[in-house]
């Protein structure tokens, strides 16, 4: 491995050391031995839809310009590129059907590990989805709202019925270019057709076909996820909590949920606060049990009980080698096989958890929503049992570690505002009129070891921060900003605007608000809607001066959540470029000429400071369009 | 929020929630939880816990649920570092402390511990309805409150002249370091009360509730907002009630927390010492909280900061000028001359004349001047006032003329009362002092004819005459003008015109609520005749008075014409479909809350009684002009019930469609003898001469049972009409 440092965090350099040192490989390693990487995948020009190929177009102009059986470049592209979205909308809206199941059984009373938290958020549901909710019991209209939810994935025809939640204009546009989803599987289904052998060929075509079920996606899949859960878990309001390699404990007994269902992680907390599991613990020499997260899961259970955080995705492998986690479970998504050999150095028990996900050579315990807390303290005691196991020669748990606050979501703003008698988003919207705000950016997405890590995350959110941008952030790089310290009320006056600042102070926040795991993002789609009902900033998302950023970008969910959010009318930043390049014509319609339709494009810019530039510019045009003063404390 | 101040409220509201926890269980422990608590004069209970929580607070049980509620809005204060969001929490501890003071007032009238001397205490809803047209025409554009003590005596009424100048009402108390502003005016001998536009609520900062549910009520009366809608009131005031508090002194916790409840209402604090600013805007209109601490700055910078629209005029005259002085009385042992009254002859007049015989600008004194006049003494006086202007119409005169009352009256140390030939006028010694002549008379009522006639008069001249002989020689033809200018009046009908008049004057208050102006209905206000609202259609073509056709009948009986339901209609935001302009029974007009009188059902009767805004005691119905009032207003259609004005009592069309005169069975004696004439003229044209004895009033009966039994030794007609329901 090369000696250039890997990550702007400490902790992470620090573990990285110690893998060089004791020669065990890490993704950065893999990264390195695989470059150079493929071109031809790069540029999105292979295809290996049918056996008469694979193809690939020659990006050169030498060779072939077709496939074999006629594609161009930019079909090939389109079509790689909505089969992303495919499988970036499918693994957002199957955790929002596995939540809408759990609900189900709770409903029904087959299940002990769950009950309703989110009471308020349910009744409210109800009244949403036409559920009748006079003289009913809890249980009845819950019953009734995950059959409903159910339903939006397996519907063949009609419209989403989160998708009314959009402002009416982007409704209109939705109709007019036949966007709306009909159902969340079926639109799914369809792009594998459309890009199956000699079937859709026209890549416009194609992609509106990848923009309807990326709206599946954010408007419907993970809008039910994000929905049922907080009826499920409760509403998340701010928290306090740590974050870092740091927070794993040398004398106790250190569990790492890692994935993205908070199905199993948020019964974990009960389970590893069970009595009896301590008194074993205590009696196997530990002094407590340190439940601690890593990707999604690890952000639902911070914002719903201040668990600590481990790490955000490149750092998983880290947290293994600390020599310190008992037992890492998984369930799905962004998981590494690695973790598989990398375990196998060191005491640590990896153990997966999902029938969808099994790895080899990894322990399978495999969770059933029904039995969940005997599953989860079955998972507990294993991990308790490990805890003698674990080698002192090998353990170096980092100093590094910081306080955060998370737990944002739209409903928590108006609270956060207005309180219970005033409760409004006025401040936020007169803030952004005033000019005190210039606007405000979503900053989202995975790593990826092409970029160092955490870099561009803290880079671009520090430069936005500093031209008054309020910036939200969810997934792997709210874990970012986290860690750097961005997510403390005290950041404002460190890294704000002056602008910025006097809302900060005003409202007590800090100047990046955590909210949620990436199926939360569409928490940010409601405050944008809810901004637009408060008045003064137009009348459609793409109105509104705000724009999105995944700087580091990876995983085909974040194609699918670029895909929508762009189709709501969200300027979008990309640090990686889709693998669509090989395709003049796509790349000059997603990034140009998809902005007359659907009034966003995207941005591609690996260049985090650059892209902060992009950023500005855009929320200034959208101001003047808006007549907005210039901002307040401006150049 | 700041930190600091958020961390001030919460110390603030917790101390001012466990003071009133413990007078509560105090009470409880000495009284009973059955025991009756209220405020004076109100039909709105504990007026903040009515408006925010929908509780109507009886008895010391019923505080229990308003305290509870108070103490969970209560939260953690902020922490040193990492501190969660605060100013959420912090309106909500506003809110808890609010509702906290008001418990301890409302306890304090229980202990006879409330007014407090030389204080208003409790604000009533009177007073709320006697300042309604007030709040509505702009002549007080705002509130101030004042908290604390002025560094001295002077800078105390420097503040306070400069929100008078201002027509700013300012409720005055609490205080700083033992000292209240309350106490610096009384030693600088500043006159108080209502008509002085200074109000002495209380000297500790818990008083400070009574403006604060005072302005709650304006939401309920005049915005037509139900009990337990919170949002809806906050807003309301925040949108509506342009008020603000100024702190003097030092802000301790619970002038904090008092403010940030006032801040939940949309009243911004400004204080004159150096505290942390909350700039940024979304709960207030502007700022939130904002320091300014030079004196000569300070009522602007409120001023700006709540968005008062202020509209001074420059008269060039040597005494202040505003509509703050409007009810300032000048006193025999003040008064350095004098005009009228018991005294001497004296009369007021506007007659129009052609452009080109008037000098505008023109003040002529024929007879003494102020100085050659002995002190004490009384001069005769004749205000002869000629206009000219293209839109000038002889109908117009009696208007500007009753504006003469007014325009002396803002002026200080001029007393003026009446009107055309029954004007009583003084002019203090301290006016005089300072310069200022008879002439000056003139000089106000030019300037200001201009400023409110501007559309209709060009040119206005001025005679002032203080010669016996001259007042003799013009009081016969004025006398001649105002005969037939009643007579005129008197003979106009409903029939005799097609068009009526909107007036949506107090849409601002009650958005649904417009009143049709017609020749035999004049506004509910009193304030507002067919003519008043033609001419003011005239002055501002644009403004809250429109011409409304009155399309096909539709039911003449009733007073239902299509031009005037499609008018409603759409001025009502669709709230409103009909009118029937004659009836209380059938979809009748709406009020705003401003009405002289109310006319309501009596059942049992077979009829209606009428009790007015004066009259503050018991009516058959068991209710009270105010309680009766909340029911009324905020542009409501309630069958049975409607707020008028008092002449319409003797228009031919009054309730025509239920029946008319002969329906009334009851109104107070106050109104029942001023009105005695033209009700006993009235009922002769009905074909009852002696009806005026068969209404009964509180003398007579304050239950239905004895006035049934009134009813009926008197035979009145009601008993035998149709029945009413």
């Amino acid at each position: 491995m090369s000696d250039k440092e890997k990550s702007v965090d400490p902790a992470t350099n620090e573990i990285m050391n110690l893998a060089c040192k004791g020669e065990i490989e890490t993704v950065f390693d893999r990264y390195e031995e695989m470059e150079p990487e493929c071109g031809f995948g790069q540029l999105g020009v292979c295809c290996k839809n049918c056996v008469m190929g694979p193809c690939r177009i020659d990006p050169f102009g030498d060779g072939p310009t077709t496939g074999i059986c006629g594609a161009t470049a930019n079909t090939i592209a389109a079509r790689n590129l909505v089969r992303m979205v495919a499988a970036g909308a499918a693994a957002h809206s199957d955790h929002g059907r596995d939540v809408a199941h759990t609900l189900l059984i709770a409903s029904e009373g087959k299940t002990k590990g769950y009950e309703i938290k989110g009471e308020e958020k349910l009744l409210n549901l109800a009244k949403e989805m036409n559920v009748k909710t006079d003289k009913r019991k809890i249980e009845e209209i819950a019953h009734d709202v995950a059959e409903k939810c159910f339903a939006e994935f397996g519907q063949q025809h009609g419209e989403l019925q989160f998708t009314h939640r959009a402002p009416k204009k982007r409704q209109e546009i939705w109709k007019k270019f036949k966007f709306t989803p009909r159902g969340i599987d079926r639109e799914i289904v369809e792009i594998m057709h459309r890009t199956n052998i000699g079937v859709d060929n026209d890549y416009v075509n194609i992609l509106q076909q990848g923009i309807r079920a990326a709206l599946g996606d954010g408007w419907g899949g993970s809008m039910i996820a994000t929905d049922l859960q907080d009826v499920l878990f409760g509403m998340p309001k701010p928290i306090r909590a740590v974050s870092n390699l740091g927070v794993l404990k040398a004398d106790e007994v250190n569990i790492v949920v890692h994935g993205h269902e908070p199905t199993l992680s948020d019964i974990m907390v009960t389970a590893s606060q069970d009595k009896e599991l301590l008194e074993l613990a205590k009696q196997k020499g530990a002094k407590g049990i340190n439940l601690a997260g890593i990707c999604c899961t690890a952000n639902e259970i911070l914002m719903r009980h201040g668990i600590p955080i481990a790490g955000n995705f490149l750092q998983q492998e880290l947290a293994v080698i600390t020599g310190a986690v008992d037992l890492m479970l998984v369930d799905v998504q962004c998981v590494m096989p690695a973790l598989s050999k990398l375990a196998g150095c060191y005491h640590t028990k990896v153990v997966s958890t999902s029938p969808k996900a099994k790895f080899p050579n990894v322990e399978h315990v495999e969770f059933s929503e029904e039995e969940a807390l005997p599953i989860a303290k079955k998972i507990v005691r294993m991990a308790v049992e490990n805890y003698p196991k674990r080698k002192k020669e090998l353990v170096n748990i980092p100093k590094d570690k910081m306080e955060l606050v998370a737990g944002f979501t739209a409903e928590y703003v108006y609270h956060m505002l207005g309180g219970k008698y005033r409760a409004t988003y006025r401040p936020l919207n007169d803030a952004v009129i005033s000019g005190r705000l210039r606007g405000a950016v979503g900053i989202v997405g995975c790593n990826n070891p092409k970029i160092k890590h955490d870099w561009a995350h803290l880079e671009l959110t520090k430069a936005l921060l500093k031209k008054d941008v309020l910036v939200v952030t969810t997934g792997c790089s709210a874990l970012a900003s986290a860690k750097a310290g961005l997510l403390i009320p005290e950041a404002a006056k460190k890294y704000a605007g002056k602008g910025l600042q006097e809302i900060c102070e005003a409202v007590g926040c800090p100047p990046v608000l955590h909210m949620g795991a990436c199926v939360d993002i569409s928490r940010i789609l409601m405050v944008l809607c809810n901004v637009l009902s408060e008045g003064g900033l137009g009348e459609d998302i793409s109105d509104l001066p705000v724009a999105a950023a995944a700087p580091e970008w990876m995983s085909e969910k974040a194609v699918s959540i670029g895909f929508y959010a762009v189709a709501s009318g969200i300027y979008t930043v990309l640090g990686i470029p889709f693998p669509i390049l090989g395709g003049k014509e796509i790349t000059d319609f997603i990034t140009d000429k998809m902005e007359n339709v659907v009034g966003a494009k995207f941005g591609f810019e690996p260049d985090p400071i650059k892209a902060a530039d992009l950023i500005v510019k855009h929320l200034d045009a959208k101001r003047k369009a808006l007549k907005l003063k210039p901002v307040m404390y401006g150049e | 929020m700041s930190k600091i101040v958020a961390a001030a409220v919460n110390r603030g509201s917790i101390k001012i929630v466990k003071e009133a926890e413990d007078f509560l269980n105090k009470a409880i422990s000495e009284k009973s939880e059955s025991q009756k608590i209220e405020f004076p004069d109100t039909a709105f209970f504990f007026p903040m816990a009515y408006a925010l929580l929908g509780a109507e607070v009886k008895t010391l049980g019923d505080i229990k649920p308003v305290l509870q509620e108070a103490k969970s809005l209560l939260h953690d204060a902020p922490t040193e570092s990492i501190w969660l969001p605060y100013l959420g929490d912090t309106l909500d501890s506003g809110i808890a402390t609010l509702l906290a003071e008001e418990i301890i007032v409302g306890l304090r009238y229980l202990y006879k511990q409330e007014p407090q001397a030389d204080c208003i205490g409790f604000f009533s809803d009177t007073i709320l309805r006697q300042l309604g047209i007030q709040l509505v025409d702009g002549r007080m554009p705002g509130f101030a409150a004042i908290l604390g003590a002025a560094p001295d005596n002077k800078i105390a009424v420097d503040i306070v002249r400069e929100f008078q100048k201002r027509q700013i009402l300012t409720f005055v108390g609490s205080q700083t370091n033992g000292r209240s502003i309350i106490d610096q005016l009384k030693e600088e001998n500043v006159e108080m009360g209502w008509d002085n536009y200074i109000v002495p609520y209380g000297r500790d900062t818990i008083t400070g509730i009574y403006p604060l549910h005072w302005a709650i009520r304006g939401a309920l009366t005049f915005g037509g907002h139900r009990k337990g809608e919170a949002l809806k009131c906050l807003k309301y005031c925040k949108d509506r009630v342009f008020a603000f508090g100024l702190t003097l002194g030092f802000i301790d916790d619970v002038k904090y927390a008092t403010g940030a409840g006032a801040i939940d209402m949309g009243f911004p604090i400004i204080a004159d010492t150096d505290i942390p600013e909350i700039r940024p805007t979304g709960i207030c209109t502007y700022e939130h909280l904002v320091k300014e601490l030079d004196y000569k700055k300070i009522v602007p910078v409120c001023i700006e900061t709540r968005g008062v629209k202020v509209k001074v005029s420059e008269i060039p005259i040597p005494v202040p000028y505003s509509a703050a002085f409007e009810g300032e009385r000048v006193r025999r042992e003040q008064t350095y001359v004098e005009f009228g009254g018991k005294y001497t002859t004296a009369f007021e007049y506007v007659t129009t004349k052609s452009a080109d015989e008037i000098t505008d600008g023109k003040i002529e004194v024929v007879g003494p001047e102020i100085d050659d006049a002995k002190e004490g003494s009384a001069l005769p006086i004749g205000i002869y006032i000629e206009v000219a202007g293209r839109k000038m119409q002889k109908e117009f005169e009696s208007i500007v003329e009753r504006q003469v009352h007014t325009f002396l009256n803002e002026a200080k140390g001029i007393f003026h009362m009446g009107q055309r030939d029954m004007i009583w006028v003084r002019i203090s010694k301290e006016a005089k002092t300072k310069g200022f002549k008879i002439k000056h008379l003139g000089v106000i009522l030019h300037a200001r004819i201009h400023e409110i006639f501007g559309a209709i008069i060009d040119k206005a001249q001025i005679h002032i005459y203080t010669k016996q002989e001259e007042v003799d020689k013009l009081l016969p033809t004025s006398r001649e003008t105002f005969k037939f200018r009643d007579e005129r009046i008197g003979a106009m009908t409903d029939e005799s015109v097609d068009t009526f008049y909107s007036c949506t004057l107090c849409q601002s208050f009650a958005p649904n609520h417009l009143c049709i102006v017609k020749p035999e209905r004049l506004g509910l206000c009193g304030a507002y005749n067919w003519l008043d609202c033609k001419a003011s259609y005239e002055v501002n073509p644009t403004g809250p008075n429109q011409p409304v056709l009155k399309g096909t009948v539709m039911d003449e009986k009733r007073g239902e014409w299509e031009g005037i339901n499609n008018w409603v209609k759409s001025k009502s935001n669709s709230a409103l479909e009909r009118f029937h302009g004659y009836s209380i029974m059938t979809y009748p007009e709406t009020s705003c809350g401003c009405f002289e009188c109310i006319g309501a059902i009596v059942p049992e009767a077979n009829g209606f009684m009428v009790v007015n805004r004066e009259y503050s005691g018991m009516t058959p119905l068991g209710m009270t002009f105010s309680t009766l009032a909340g029911s009324v207003g905020g542009g409501n259609q309630t069958p049975g019930f409607m707020g008028f004005g008092r002449l319409y009592i003797t228009s031919k069309k009054f309730i025509a469609a239920d029946g008319g005169l002969k329906r009334i069975v009851w109104m107070p004696k106050e109104l029942k003898e001023a009105l005695a004439d033209k009700i006993k003229t009235r009922a002769q044209e009905e074909g009852i001469p002696d009806f005026l004895d068969k209404i009964a009033d509180e003398t007579i009966a304050t239950d239905t049972e004895k006035l049934l039994e009134f009813l009926q030794k008197v035979n009145h007609p009601a008993l035998t009409m149709d029945p009413l329901m």
